[in-house]
């Protein structure tokens, strides 16, 4: 079966699904005891996989495959790139049911549920093999998110949900037909024998095109973005952290899996599209962010620039684009989830998210000041954090592929640092001239509970990152080796010197 | 070894900030103190073996960090000549201002936070200065970058020095841009970031060309200026330096610390420690040189017309840093590396002395209102006069002179050695930029130190006469500093003559002994460094042998130096002489002749005032714009024109009308379910029958 001897996703899979229903049969309180101990099993149980996964082993890895009715089948396996996601949202989870501990007060055990909920759903779509499983997870994981704006929501979350629902369900219609047809053409909705497929250039290209058309969206790229600015000033803390850290992962994800391996040419052949939606992203949304009142809209628009970073580096076609991206991803989850988090703590003292009510902070909330620092930091890419190592590889990856692309995302250094560093001045500098603002005490017990391990792994990934690379490495491999035919030319075109000799170094470097 | 100086002060700076206020002030400054004079006391004994030619040059690995395909970076500690040289200077400047912090500082508040920034700070900057690739450096880069913007904005209930903070790292964040270009690029050209693997490679690219948007360019020339934008982003040069006097809103040992003897000379290490890769583009070479020498003309002219006292001796910085430049661009390292290594102990101790003036005159920053102190500080007033001797380059060739004296004459006659027409402008620009510094310096000496008390005229000495303790300066010296202190002095254009004259009945005392003591230690430093390591930093001969390789050493151009004609050994001193002439004639003799002077040429005083108006054209060109379109995108863009055509337009197309409009938007999730179950139906009947 696999190295550990029992259907170890399957079983991370139905941990949060039967803790959700029972949490529908028991009273508020009981229902944060049970999500919390679910969500920390399958936390321990995502230790559990990391320690067990074989780094250097098979590509797939704890495969599991039960055939259900016909082809159907219920197909389960992860590589390293999906291994890491599923630790990210395990991570994130009972870091969310801490933080909607006193936040939410109506229906929690609904609440509750939906959380649960979507951590199955979200695991599903990482740990799934087959086409259509994937394609039930990915578009089943948006119904609680759905639910989380639009019930416990804020003012304007009807709006928010609509726009969510609008932008993504013609993604998924495109994306559906295209699965379809590929599972007609191939004979399988096996995922790793799709990824060896060669399809007929011509039909990738509308394929790529359907598949791009949800991925784009859930990114979320320029200029399928505004929907993302409205769900995260709607949706409760948590639900912010979930949508900013996991399932904006699901685009990139999404990408990596399927645009790049199945379609490589198709990918090549849209390397200037790619290249200029996320060079628009990157300028427009920072600018965007910099002029912002209210401090989720400030952190939403700073996603979508962030988000730009992982599909430039995606289609830069080389190592350090991919591995790069992949640990913006991994690294904005962290870092942006901790944004919302520090956003939730003090929109849980003042109600309100308008950063000009607050300023002063670092005098009564010494503790949140350093951690906020910290995030925003990391958020800036500072060097030490997680934030630098991602953005850093994927320009340095883009660079190699195109100049003009990797001149414009590197311009996303200093309108980030310009926006975030206001932000955080607003916010925590100046005089503490307000009295609702100055009697807002420091961070609780659960508070720094909260935060404290995001900070931590923050650091680590900024310090030695090697921890999440080595197991995405190979994964990465097989996806270069993909699309090596198809990979455009750098704008470089270095010639040769006429120094004394040219060494062997500088030969190799020249593509 | 090398381990424990470098990691000493980022777990003292850990252990005090997080421990903070449970830590208590007398601890987290022992800590972070002890720490520093450690590292310091490890620091001198590598500098004296490689000085005695002893010690070779090596690498200690720390630990892997990045690993992507051809991409290798480790963690890993690089010693050489150049490192020790920048060791010395970081870790002896930093424990003598965190001695003096103990003085400065006695009063803030806040103090451990304070103490684990400084720390914070010596910790980046030694990362910097020992690492063995671009990336590393990059991380000590941004670090120090980090602590300025922490310690710039240390008083951060003050609205200037926040603003001051943010600029700071913005503006460096324009450098880094530029800097991490040239990593990338680098990357491409070489397949590594190690530095020795560039420079030994670098030769081989000579003349290449390369593609970089859209254009043709020569290879090396690229690399070496998109670096470059870097080293003008941290060293303050012309059109990144904006940042450099605002940081002035930092406590006055920061300015020591970071924007003097060690930050700010990043930019200076980072093109010496990558110079036989600018050797390889003599394009690269001429551009620095004329930024150099612009900056150092730009900050001299500037500098003469302040009045904050703490702003001089910041624009003299920016101007030093301009020699320390071109000099490097005529290719004259050595000299560069000398003039960073004596700046670093003289500026320090200009700053520190200010500090202390500061200290005396109750948080006071403008010299209009001071004179006549030298009677009631002696022993800051001889250690200003020192740091003033040495940076105006007083000495007498053969026999005895002060650090700059060395130094300074030394990248002069380098310039006009060099031969090119870019070292000759950079010649007369050094020469002519010598006579302001000196103008500027004796200034500041006389303004402060000579002349009547103009106390009367100063609010903050207003303050502390009316205070009930104010008779204890110590005392009431370390309230909150207002608003006021070093914000930008061009709304009161008043001259000394203009401004009450009186002591007002305030004494000042003289600053306690820990501030006292690095004042002293600097004092030697700036009397002693030129003298006694001349030899080894730009000696033809004895220079090689000291730097070993660690730096492109140009012994000809040493050789060429030491033996310029007379007369452009002397154009020094007598510049120097001419300055301190006319200081001393309009600030001393005949008080009248600023204020006439300013009416005469009213313009060109406005000019320099408005510091070239600078601020003001950024302002116009990039931070209002900046805002504006980020506004006109989100309303126009998103708003107007995305949301308008897409989601709203779509639901208005649907279903005219608010009330089906809503009905639509509430019933969008069983619409999405029946897609679902559609698709699932027919993924279904493919399972089946396909």
């Amino acid at each position: 079966m696999n190295q550990l001897g029992f259907p170890i996703l399957t079983l991370l899979i139905a941990i949060p699904t039967f803790a959700a229903i029972a949490c529908l049969f028991v009273r508020a309180d009981m229902a944060r005891w049970i999500a919390l101990a679910a969500t920390l099993v399958d936390f321990a149980l995502g230790l559990l996989l990391w320690a067990n996964y074989d780094v250097g082993g098979p590509q797939w890895q704890f495969v599991e495959n039960v055939p259900l009715f016909g082809r159907f089948a219920w197909a389960m396996g992860i590589d390293g790139i999906a291994l890491m996601l599923i630790l990210l949202s395990v991570f994130l989870m009972p870091i969310c049911i801490a933080a909607s501990w006193d936040a939410i007060e109506k229906r929690v055990p609904e609440y509750m549920a939906a959380f649960l909920l979507m951590e199955t759903l979200m695991i599903g779509v990482f740990a799934a093999q087959d086409l259509f499983l994937f394609y039930i997870f990915f578009e089943a994981g948006l119904i609680p998110m759905y639910l989380i704006i639009g019930i416990w929501g804020g003012v304007d979350r009807i709006y928010a949900s609509y726009k969510f629902f609008l932008y993504t369900l013609l993604g998924s219609v495109l994306m559906l037909i295209a699965m379809l047809w590929m599972a007609q053409y191939a004979g399988t909705t096996y995922i790793p024998v799709l990824m060896a497929v060669d399809f007929p250039p011509e039909a990738q290209t509308w394929l790529f095109l359907a598949f791009f058309a949800s991925f784009a969206v859930k990114m979320p790229m320029w200029p399928v973005h505004t929907w993302l600015p409205d769900a995260h000033v709607q949706a409760p803390t948590a639900g912010s952290v979930i949508l900013a850290g996991v399932l904006l992962k699901m685009g990139g994800y999404g990408f990596i899996r399927f645009s790049l391996p199945m379609f490589p040419e198709a990918s090549a052949q849209m390397f200037w599209l790619v290249m200029g939606l996320s060079m628009v992203a990157i300028v427009y949304a920072s600018l965007v962010a910099l002029v912002q009142q209210d401090m989720k809209k400030l952190i939403a628009y700073s996603s979508v620039a962030h988000m730009a970073f992982v599909t430039f580096g995606l289609f830069a076609f080389n190592r350090q684009g991919i591995e790069g991206a992949l640990l913006v991803m991994l690294s904005h989850g962290l870092v942006s989830g901790a944004l919302f988090l520090c956003v939730g703590v003090i929109y849980d003292r003042l109600h309100t998210r308008e950063i000009a009510r607050y300023g002063g902070l670092s005098n009564n909330m010494p503790r949140y000041a350093v951690l906020f620092l910290l995030f925003t930091m990391a958020s800036v890419g500072l060097p030490g954090t997680s934030g630098f190592v991602g953005e850093f590889l994927a320009m340095l990856g883009v660079y190699q592929a195109s100049s003009w692309a990797a001149f414009v995302a590197t311009t996303g250094i200093i309108l980030g640092a310009a926006y975030m560093l206001y932000l955080y001045r607003r916010v925590a500098y100046g005089p503490l001239d307000k009295p609702d603002v100055a009697a807002m005490p420091d961070l609780s017990g659960r508070e720094i509970a909260t935060l404290a391990p995001l900070a931590a792994v923050v650091l680590w990934m900024g310090v030695y990152p090697e921890s999440f690379i080595s197991p995405m490495r190979a994964d990465v491999g097989a996806v270069l080796a993909r699309l090596e035919r198809a990979k455009p030319q750098g704008d470089a075109q270095l010639a040769a010197g006429h120094g004394p000799q040219l060494s062997p170094v500088a030969h190799g470097g020249a593509h | 070894m090398i381990k424990l100086i470098v990691f000493l002060p980022l777990i003292a700076a850990a252990i005090a900030g997080l421990g903070n206020k449970a830590l208590g002030n007398i601890a987290a400054k022992a800590l972070t103190t002890g720490a520093l004079l450690v590292a310091c006391a490890l620091s001198w004994p590598i500098f004296l073996g490689f000085l005695s030619g002893e010690t070779t040059a090596y690498v200690e690995p720390v630990l892997s960090f990045i690993r992507s395909g051809d991409l290798n970076v480790d963690w890993a500690l690089r010693v050489d000549t150049l490192t020790a040289v920048m060791l010395v200077v970081v870790t002896s400047v930093s424990a003598l201002v965190h001695l003096y912090s103990w003085g400065y500082m006695a009063e803030d508040p806040d103090q451990p936070r304070f103490f684990a920034y400084l720390s914070l700070f010596t910790f980046a900057m030694l990362m910097l200065v020992t690492s063995d690739n671009l990336i590393q450096m990059f991380f000590g880069w941004e670090g120090v970058g980090l602590a300025s913007y922490l310690l710039i904005g240390f008083w951060y209930y003050k609205p200037s020095a926040n603003a001051a903070a943010i600029k700071a790292f913005v503006v460096n964040r324009v450098g880094d841009f530029g800097f991490s270009l040239g990593i990338f690029g680098t990357f491409l050209v070489f397949g590594t970031v190690s530095i020795p693997a560039i420079l030994e490679a670098a030769p081989g690219m000579a003349g290449s060309t390369i593609g970089f948007l859209g254009y043709r360019v020569d290879t090396m020339t690229l690399l070496c200026l998109l670096l470059f934008i870097g080293a003008m982003g941290k060293s303050a040069q012309l059109g990144l330096h904006t940042w450099l006097p605002d940081a002035m809103e930092g406590p006055t040992p920061v300015s020591a610390l970071i924007h003097a003897a060690t930050m700010v000379t990043a930019g200076v290490f980072m093109v010496c420690r990558l110079s036989p890769m600018f050797e390889t583009s003599q394009t690269a070479l001429t551009v620095v040189t004329y930024v150099g020498a612009a900056t150092a003309l730009f900050a001299a002219t500037v500098g003469t017309v302040q009045t904050d006292i703490k702003r001089v001796i910041a624009y003299s910085t920016c101007s030093q840093l301009g020699y320390m430049f071109f000099a490097a661009g005529v290719g004259a390292y050595g000299a560069a590396m000398f003039h960073l290594f004596t700046h670093a102990f003289f500026k320090a101790l200009l700053f520190l002395g200010a500090g202390s003036v500061i200290h005396a005159m109750h948080h006071e920053q403008d010299m209009r209102f001071y004179g006549g102190l030298r009677k009631h500080i002696p022993l800051t007033f001889w250690a200003m006069m020192a740091g003033t001797l040495a940076i105006t380059g007083v000495g007498v060739a053969g026999v005895f002179g002060f650090a700059g004296f060395y130094s300074k004459d030394a990248i002069i006659e380098a310039a006009y050695a060099a031969g090119t027409t870019s070292g000759g402008v950079a010649f007369v620009v050094a020469v002519f930029a010598a006579l302001l510094t000196s103008f500027y310096s004796w200034r500041l000496v006389f303004l402060t130190f000579f002349g009547a008390p103009r106390w009367a005229a100063s609010e903050h000495i207003q303050h502390a006469v009316h205070d009930e303790h104010a008779h204890d300066a110590h005392h009431v010296a370390h309230e909150v500093p207002d608003e006021g202190a070093g914000s930008e002095p061009i709304h009161d254009q008043r001259g000394i003559d203009e401004v009450k004259h009186g002591t007002a009945g305030y004494h000042p005392h003289e600053s306690p002994w820990p501030m006292l003591v690095p004042l002293i230690v600097l004092t030697l430093g700036a009397i002693f460094a030129g003298y006694v390591f001349a030899g080894a930093f730009i000696g033809a001969e004895t220079g090689a042998e000291f730097w070993k390789g660690s730096l492109a050493f140009n012994e000809h151009l040493m050789h060429a130096m030491h033996g310029v004609p007379l007369w452009v050994q002397l154009s020094a001193t007598v510049v120097m002489v001419t300055g301190l002439l006319v200081a001393l004639w309009a600030y001393i003799i005949d008080t009248s002749i600023p204020g006439r002077f300013t009416a005469q040429f009213r313009l060109l005083y406005d000019f320099l005032l408005h510091k070239w108006y600078f601020d003001e054209l950024y302002d116009v060109i990039f931070v209002r714009p900046a805002f504006a379109i980020g506004r006109f995108l989100w309303k126009r863009g998103d708003q107007g024109t995305i949301d308008r055509f897409g989601p709203d337009g779509f639901a208005t197309l649907v279903a005219t009308g608010g009330v089906a409009a809503r009905r639509l938007q509430s019933g969008y999730l069983y619409t999405y379910a029946l897609v679902m179950l559609l698709g699932l139906a027919a993924a279904a009947t493919w399972a089946m029958v396909g």
